[in-house]
């Protein structure tokens, strides 16, 4: 395969470049009054519901009636135990589900309500799953984490009910917040722009594209031209020097900051390209940084290059004459 | 009875394009590799350039891409500047076009242009889908999309409502149809199966089968609406949307009698689905068609998804817009004088939307 040539067409060759992409945040949730309640019970090992306007019992309860739209005006005691209505079976369970061994799904009406609650249930094969079967709950080691609290629901046939709750001494702490943690893991792809920069990078190159129709150069490239919605497939080779057409000191620590502070953080805008690319600006103090200055880009040794923007590790001055204002009074 | 004198009440779709539906898109999740070609498309169709659209709403999730604001990345496929009248909705591209539709109704718009996109296998589908449910009493469970479904099949299954015979003669169709539709999802083995074979095959969530369950899907969507003279300049033959409407069910999974939808129902009665020659429904599971037929008051004289419907291609966030685009082309191109176009959010069938269009 020959290399890339200044003005090419861009090829599709390999699978653009991809890697794992893992988000997490631990969500805080209020609860409200009834959810609050209904928590709350659970951390005593008991189950409410809640009666609506047309004298169903909701289990679990709703927040606002779904005819009246109003709170409900009396939680009640139901379950524990409760009837199966409809189930189905996780042969492999997902990460976050309530087993991690093969379990049934099941929509389970507990004793004295109307709706039914989605819940595990620990069967140990589908075979011994079926509509109208008993199950009663098992409940998990820990306390106050709302509807995990019961770990999942157990057949009466295989498994003894659990014995009722000692009354713990003095008045228990009302559960008013869940933590629910979320993570989603991703195979995130590049486009084939940015595949075509990343992979430039890896070679010490940086290589823009051309949008066809109004000739602006993207660095980074785009896929599309924002101003015209065409493809931007001509590739151009750009010099890694450049000025800085705006910056700023930071002098705020945070986590995850990996020059000590002050430092710069600009908008360089690359010689030939249309738009900034943001990078760190050393090699001078922060306060002789300024805007229309000359920067070059400052390369980590090639050893450690990478498809990677770090492989640049900060741009620093040339020394050269300050760019004009109008000259790059447009990209601000 | 007195009528508002500006508003315009005559709309047509004129326009659909889909990009190929694909179980593994190479594209990003920014949609602009899937949309930059059905904007070429659709426009070389109509005749139109983007200095025509006078509104433009999209459908995406950030969830689905794993990052924020991950339609804003999409707009660069419009070419939006100088910028556009624009707007978006974290739903199926379908509501978007919902959007578009009221845009025009309200005479801020002449033509409007409705996208979806989506690449579902960037992450685990199933799971990302779990967290549309409730946050306090569902999401903290992780039950996937399949389970919720399967739980609805066996409700139905077990009252009589439909066999697991008619599940299958569902895929077998729906397969079928999809070969000979160029955009659908390639056709893996037992495409060409008999109900008898696909019976055979292993339950992938007891008792769903994998033929019963519409395939992990990357796609987009575009459909373009005119007003009035306007679409009857640019369009031989315009599909005039006769009924819009959407419904929701209760978020309270455990309340609701998975075997009905009375959402669909009540949009479809709303609508006048019952009109309808062909019905092209976003049935991601195929008891779910059963259950929307009856919703709809569709009898056994109604072609459903001559398509192939969303067994054979179903790209989140994009495969109901396109269910009203295919509804649409059968009328554009003659094959139908009344067609309607579904689309589906959430678990189980929560939200059912109903477009119903005519030729004139």
């Amino acid at each position: 395969m020959s290399q890339p040539q200044p003005t090419s067409q861009a090829q599709p060759t390999s699978r653009a470049l991809h890697a794992p992409l893992d988000i997490a945040f631990d969500y805080t949730r209020s609860l409200g009054p009834t959810l609050s309640a209904f928590a709350s019970a659970l951390a005593e090992r008991r189950i409410l519901g809640a009666r609506s306007a047309d004298g169903q019992v909701h289990a679990p309860p709703f927040e606002y009636d779904p005819v009246t739209a109003a709170p409900p005006a009396e939680l009640v005691e139901v379950g524990p135990g409760g009837t199966v209505v409809s189930w189905s079976w996780m042969q492999r369970p997902l990460e976050g589900q309530p087993l991690d061994r093969p379990f049934g799904w099941a929509l389970i009406r507990l004793d004295g309500a109307d709706t039914a609650m989605l819940h595990a249930v620990d069967a140990g094969s589908a075979e011994q799953m079926r509509t109208g079967m008993r199950v009663h709950p098992r409940w998990s080691d820990s306390r106050g984490r709302g509807i995990t609290d019961i770990a999942c629901f157990v057949p009466e046939e295989q498994e003894p009910a659990a014995e009722p709750d000692q009354q713990p001494d003095g008045e228990q702490a009302e559960i008013t917040m869940i933590t629910t943690p979320i993570k989603l893991g991703y195979d995130h792809t590049v486009s084939p722009g940015e595949d075509t920069f990343l992979r430039g990078l890896a070679a010490g190159k940086l290589v823009a594209q051309r949008c066809p129709a109004c000739a602006k150069v993207y660095l980074p490239p785009r896929g599309a031209c924002p101003t015209c919605g065409v493809p931007t497939a001509t590739e151009i080779e750009l010099p890694d020097t450049g000025i800085v057409t705006t910056f700023c000191v930071v002098n705020v620590p945070f986590v995850g900051q990996q020059v000590p502070v002050p430092y710069v953080a600009a908008s360089v805008l690359i010689d030939g390209a249309d738009i900034a690319i943001q990078h760190l600006i050393l090699g001078c103090e922060p306060d002789q940084v300024r805007m229309g200055m000359r920067v070059r880009a400052v390369w980590k040794p090639p050893e450690q290059w990478d498809t990677s923007v770090r492989n640049i590790d900060h741009f620093e001055p040339t020394g050269e004459p300050d760019a004009p204002y109008d000259f790059y009074a447009h990209h601000l | 009875m007195w009528k508002e004198p500006l508003i315009v009440t005559d709309v047509a779709v004129i326009g659909f394009a889909q990009a190929p539906n694909e179980r593994h898109s190479p594209a990003t999740t920014n949609g602009v590799e899937m949309l930059v070609p059905i904007f070429s498309e659709v426009f070389r169709a109509t005749g139109l350039t983007k200095g025509d659209i006078g509104f433009w709403c999209s459908g995406s999730s950030d969830y689905l891409a794993g990052r924020a604001f991950s339609f804003v990345s999409a707009v660069d496929a419009i070419g939006a500047f100088p910028p556009v009248m624009e707007s978006h909705v974290e739903m199926d591209g379908a509501w978007a076009l919902y959007e578009a539709w009221l845009k025009i109704l309200t005479g801020e718009a002449e033509i409007a242009l409705a996208y979806g996109f989506g690449k579902s296998s960037a992450g685990n589908l199933r799971r990302v889908l779990a967290l549309q449910f409730d946050p306090y009493l569902l999401a903290p469970l992780w039950p996937d999309s399949v389970s919720v479904a399967a739980l609805q099949a066996r409700a139905g299954l077990e009252a009589g409502l439909w066999t697991q015979e008619q599940m299958a003669g569902i895929a077998a169709r729906s397969l079928a149809d999809g070969q000979r539709n160029p955009r659908a999802v390639p056709a893996g083995p037992g495409a060409s199966g008999s109900v008898a074979d696909l019976l055979a095959e292993p339950y992938v969530a007891d008792p769903l089968r994998a033929h019963d369950c519409a395939p992990v899907t990357d796609g987009a969507a575009v459909v373009i609406l005119a007003a009035g003279d306007r679409a009857r300049a640019l369009a031989e033959r315009p599909a005039w949307i006769t009924g819009f409407e959407h419904r929701i069910d209760s978020a309270e999974l455990g309340a609701r009698d998975l075997t009905r939808s009375p959402s669909a129902a009540s949009a479809g009665r709303a609508a006048g689905a019952s009109r309808a020659q062909v019905a092209e429904l976003h049935a991601p599971f195929t008891h779910q068609e059963i259950i929307l037929r009856d919703a709809l008051e569709l009898g056994d004289e109604v072609r459903i998804n001559p398509s192939g419907g969303a067994l054979c291609g179903n790209p989140m966030f994009a495969a109901g817009l396109a269910r009203i685009g295919c509804a649409a082309r059968a009328i554009m191109s003659g094959h139908a004088s009344s067609a309607l176009g579904h689309a589906t959010s959430g678990p189980a069938l929560q939200q059912n939307l109903v477009c119903v269009m005519e030729a004139r």
